[in-house]
């Protein structure tokens, strides 16, 4: 199968600094991909190149076989959706669930406005006495939901998360993956999911790709990732620190707090 | 005790009537890491401002005992408050981005706090300033004492604040969500940084935190709220032998490496949980 995504030697620079080195990688249809990493080391930075947001690059990118020119076309918008970290940033704050969900709809010329939203509320679990109200009167939780409902609203193909759950509690963060694993189901959606959390990107992934300093040092099988196969030393270390911080003390504990 | 804690309650006053958003808590606190674990709203942040008497001025508190040390914080004016309020009891935010002052070098900003709380001439609050900074494992205190906050990075930033902290050795520490808005492994190393501070100093550590299995690895005692009140108080070594249905919710709807699962679990509330 060709593939949906297709990254090759991608290089971005911010004035002197070269952000991202020449990265390649490339998601089948249906596939999540998840690209983890510590700030600064570029993940977000090739999910930006990749979304139309940031047009200073050189390489090769490519949405279903057609290449990404620094300009993109409606289409392109259309079929490549973004959910952002932080909810309250993305949503804007003086537009009702209804007008936020409406907006791509219009973008795109697209039919049945009210069917579209009623189904898109209703997808991401949200009531319809939702539809009229402002994101500040909505929990993070349920801002996040909006969020990834306008970027379904316009049908894509492929949905770029970056740090999705990061700024939602535990126990939400748990409902809003269960809903994006559900979403990708029933609509053969590709994920790509930057993280700084491994834990978050094993669960949602099958393959995942370790940055380090604007270089792809790694990728590999979430399977091969909680087995410990890794190969590279900062895979290795990001692995140690997530399994021994997962588990609360007592569990099975080394003794992470040395000294003790 | 440095701290006494007995049926604190904080209410704010709403359209429908008074919203209470600390129910009865009660805690005590000596020279110990307690952590406090809740979700969003569950009210952890309120009840360790409380001791500082740094609320909205809209907040309504009430407790049978509210102590520092053996002063009543309910009766205390203004200077007595003044007194405990970084200089007693030091704060860490989550966010040095926001705490530290943008057109003041980090040197500057802990001089001043050294220099409000101690006195001291210009030059000795700066070579404090220095010491202070190496205290908190800065390779090169003299640079980062002079560079300002948009120069360093977040864990960097954390660490200042944590300097400007320690600057009049101050008995408790409450660190609200220190490592939230950092990456893992600096969140690890922060936390490690605040116990060893805490524990060579003899002080007493309020940590507050989402994040129940983080927690549990740098305090002896684990609070946690739900909905304004202590479900649950035990020791950070017995966790998993927790039995309140909300404190196992939170340890299980975690994603991990070591425990893949098809599906997260997903908390069901009880409204019993409430009562």
């Amino acid at each position: 199968m060709a593939d949906m995504i297709d990254v090759a030697a991608l290089f971005v620079r911010f004035g002197s600094t070269q952000a991202v080195k020449g990265i390649s990688f490339r998601v089948a249809p249906g596939e999540n991909f998840g690209l983890v990493g510590e700030s600064g080391s570029g993940k977000s930075t090739v999910l930006r190149a990749l979304s139309g947001l940031n047009a200073d690059w050189t390489g090769h990118m490519a949405i279903a076989g057609t290449p990404l020119t620094p300009r993109r076309s409606r289409d392109f918008y259309r079929r490549v959706q973004m959910v952002f970290q932080d909810p309250y940033g993305s949503l804007h704050p003086r537009q009702t669930v209804d007008r936020l969900l409406s907006e791509p709809l219009l973008v795109h010329r697209m039919d049945n406005i009210e069917t579209r939203i009623r189904r898109g509320l209703a997808e991401v679990a949200l009531p319809d006495s939702m539809r009229f109200r402002y994101p500040h009167q909505l929990s993070g939780g349920q801002r996040q939901r909006v969020a990834i409902a306008r970027a379904l609203m316009s049908e894509p193909d492929v949905v770029l998360l970056d740090e999705p759950t990061s700024a939602l509690d535990v126990s939400v963060q748990a409902e809003v993956l269960n809903l994006l694993a559900d979403l990708q189901q029933a609509r053969r959606l590709t994920y790509v999911l930057v993280s700084h959390n491994l834990a978050v990107v094993g669960h949602l992934c099958q393959r995942i790709g370790v940055m380090q300093g604007g270089e792809l040092v790694e990728t590999l099988t979430a399977e091969d990732l909680r087995a410990g196969r890794v190969k590279h030393p900062h895979t290795a270390a990001l692995r140690e620190l997530s399994v021994e911080l997962e588990e609360p003390e007592g569990a099975h504990d080394p003794g992470l707090a040395s000294g003790r | 005790m440095l701290v006494e804690i007995e049926n604190l309650r904080v209410q704010f006053p709403t359209a429908t009537g008074m919203s209470e958003a600390v129910r009865n808590v009660s805690l005590t606190l000596g020279q110990e890491k307690l952590g406090i674990v809740g979700e969003s709203g569950s009210g952890k942040s309120l009840t360790a401002r409380s001791i500082m008497r740094l609320l909205p001025s809209n907040a309504r508190i009430t407790a049978d005992r509210l102590q520092f040390d053996g002063i009543d914080l309910l009766t205390a004016d203004e200077p007595a408050l003044r007194r405990i309020r970084g200089r007693r009891a030091g704060l860490i935010m989550q966010d040095p981005k926001y705490s530290l002052n943008p057109v003041m070098t980090a040197g500057a900003q802990i001089a001043e706090a050294w220099r409000v709380h101690r006195g001291g001439s210009r030059k000795v609050a700066a070579q404090a300033a220095i010491d202070l900074l190496a205290q908190v494992q800065i390779r090169d205190p003299a640079r980062v004492a002079g560079s300002y906050p948009h120069e360093l990075s977040g864990g960097m930033g954390q660490r200042v604040m944590i300097a400007m902290m320690l600057a009049p050795d101050p008995e408790l520490l409450i660190a609200d969500e220190p490592t939230s808005a950092l990456d893992a492994s600096v969140q690890a190393e922060i936390l490690r940084l605040i116990e060893d501070l805490v524990s060579r100093r003899g002080m007493g550590l309020l940590l507050i935190s989402h994040d129940l299995p983080l927690v549990s690895h740098f305090c002896d005692r684990v609070a946690v709220m739900y909905a304004g009140r202590i479900v649950e108080e035990l020791p950070a070594g017995e966790l998993t032998r927790a039995t309140h249905p909300y404190t196992r919710g939170l340890l299980e709807c975690l994603p991990t490496l070591s425990h893949p699962q098809r599906r997260l679990k997903v908390m069901q509330r009880d409204p019993s949980w409430l009562i």
